[in-house]
């Protein structure tokens, strides 16, 4: 993709989150801003709701399709990101020990202990890819989609017998309606991580060429590691919190960014976070039109979009993508 | 000059490589022939500081390659191993910058593009250069990668098996290449080959190595001998001398 094309695409994302700001159960018009026909709760429900739903979109968009970039560079396998590698689910068990310990801890706490689990798990998945012999690709997304499972099969055992599970269901699939003022803020954090992965991209781009390579040309390999899980974990963690599992935008995005223009990520990166934010608006766009007044969680609606573009990738690709 | 004192490395229960001490001198094409398993690559790789030893030191230029920081080495000594697989797609270019990474740590300099110019130049990745390493063939691609060596311009560089996939015409211009550069710039080439004719003509230099020993050392005409050679690789061979070269022929 050309440098030109950056700017209209930038702003077709704009144009997407205008028109998530204006998309909702109460009808608010941009035209009766501007003319003043609006009244308070219009402006209430703009300023309450549709401007942090709108910013939470973009930020966990363009958070988790960055986590996601990143994870593939350090496993790298194509079919990996936090929600193929117990890195949700780790963040998963953090959310319902924090609810079964200290339920009362700040926003920013239960994000710190989530990000620590979900650390946990994706290191566990890193050592376990360090230690098994694999013989396939596709076996390191099947460990972690395994290792996931186990984590929340954890998780849903200590959900059940505490009588959590309904607080756990709503976390499972990322919705966006929940997200008010006050309650997203945290996504700001994932936000300055995504920066700093852009600062060390070229890290990054060295380090998905593997550990020889790096220590050829005198990258620390391990420090970039860790490094690239605690952006990734981080970032699942804040969007985990705030709008529960956004599942496979880690995974569309960095493929489709790749095979047009390669994984040179000092080049990418921005792409692939507006790429990812464009993804969610639309996704969160057509859950909240499709059975209007009803929504249907964004995490619904990536999952189908996702899961058919993994099968896709799976059986169409497969040669390319190895 | 590189300086390696009783090196061992086992995996498990085997010994690969088997209390080597070897003196490699600065400048000049220097090669490390040997049956498979000799534990050349290994070596290699040690030497390099890519994989830990279990026993023994390697001093380059006076610098412990365990101990010294990995980015100062990096100016100094570099390597290709074989068989490079890159999950990340990276267009030709893109690659053989950032074999500039230790100098440039991801910002190219005009300099650095110069560099990169050169060696693309020299391997003749002119036509691919926008090319994505995925799309390019064996041989290319092996090429890529010896420019992204090149380009990283240590006095030092290591190549396992550089001649992997590529043809004759470019293997031979592969061959002296490296000459010229350890020649005319001044670099130290090794280089792990299993043709042991391109060893003959083209080296200052022959390290044999067996059984992850040092076997035997010196020039090509005290190698490159039929009984020498016979015994090394277990095969009757006969050598012949052909232009002032000589020739081993084993068919």
């Amino acid at each position: 993709m050309p440098p030109k094309l950056f700017l209209p695409a930038l702003l077709l994302t704009v144009l997407l989150a205008l028109v998530s700001l204006f998309v909702g159960v109460r009808d608010v018009s941009p035209f009766d801003l501007f003319s003043g026909a609006a009244d308070q709760r219009d402006l209430m429900v703009l300023l309450a709701s549709r401007v942090p739903r709108t910013i939470a979109l973009v930020l966990a968009g363009s958070g988790m399709a960055i986590a996601g970039t990143i994870m593939q560079m350090l496993a790298r396998n194509r079919f990996v990101e936090p929600s193929t590698a117990g890195t949700v689910e780790s963040a998963g068990l953090g959310m319902l020990t924090v609810l079964l310990i200290a339920p009362d801890m700040p926003v920013i706490a239960k994000m710190l202990v989530a990000a620590a689990f979900s650390m946990a798990g994706t290191a566990l998945f890193l050592s376990i890819l360090r230690a098994i012999p694999l013989r396939s690709i596709l076996m390191v997304p099947l460990v972690g989609i395994m290792l996931g499972g186990m984590i929340s099969a954890v998780t849903t055992f200590f959900a059940y017998r505490f009588d959590l599970l309904q607080s756990m269901g709503a976390w499972a699939s990322g919705d966006f309606s929940v997200v008010l003022r006050g309650r997203y803020e945290i996504l700001w954090v994932a936000f300055a991580l995504t920066i700093a992965a852009y600062v060390a991209a070229d890290r990054f781009t060295v380090a998905g060429m593997g550990e020889a390579f790096s220590s050829n040309l005198g990258l620390n390999y391990r420090k970039v590691m860790t490094l690239g899980l605690i952006i990734v974990s981080m970032v699942t963690a804040c969007v985990v919190v705030t709008a529960g599992v956004v599942p496979f935008l880690g995974l569309i995005v960095p493929n489709v960014v790749s095979m047009i223009m390669g994984d040179n990520l000092r080049r990418s990166l921005p792409w692939i976070g507006l790429c990812g934010a464009a993804l969610v608006l639309v996704c969160d766009i057509i859950g909240r039109v499709i059975n209007a007044p009803f929504e249907i969680p964004v995490g619904a609606v990536l999952g189908i979009v996702g899961s058919l573009f993994f099968l896709y990738l799976l059986i169409g690709r497969r040669n390319r993508v190895a | 000059m590189i300086e390696v004192s009783g090196v061992s490395k086992s995996y498990g229960k085997t010994l690969v490589v088997d209390g080597v001490t070897l003196a490699l001198p600065k400048g000049g094409l220097t090669s490390i022939i040997g049956p498979n398993g000799a534990g050349k690559s290994t070596l290699m790789s040690m030497i390099a500081r890519l994989l830990p030893m279990d026993a023994g030191t390697v001093i380059v230029d006076g610098l412990d390659v365990t101990k010294v920081s990995g980015d100062v080495l990096a100016k100094r000594l570099s390597i290709l191993r074989q068989d490079n697989h890159l999950t990340a797609r990276l267009t030709v270019t893109d690659l053989v910058t950032f074999g500039r990474y230790p100098y440039s740590k991801g910002r190219p300099t005009l300099q650095d593009r110069e560099h990169v110019e050169r060696a693309i130049d020299y391997l003749g990745l002119g036509d691919f250069r926008h090319r994505f390493l995925d799309e390019l063939s064996g041989g290319q691609r092996q090429r890529a990668f010896v420019a992204m060596v090149l380009c990283q311009d240590t006095d030092y560089m290591l190549f396992d098996e550089p001649l992997n996939n590529l043809d004759i015409s470019h293997s031979v211009a592969m061959m002296k290449l490296m000459r010229k550069s350890a020649r005319e710039l001044g670099k130290t080439v090794v280089v792990v080959l299993h043709d042991i004719n391109f060893a003959s003509c083209y080296s200052d230099h022959i390290v044999v190595m067996r059984d992850g020993r040092l076997f035997l050392q010196g020039s090509p005409t005290d190698i490159v001998r039929q009984e020498v050679l016979s015994e090394i690789y277990a095969t009757e061979f006969r050598v012949h001398e052909l232009d002032g070269n000589r020739i081993a022929t084993f068919y």
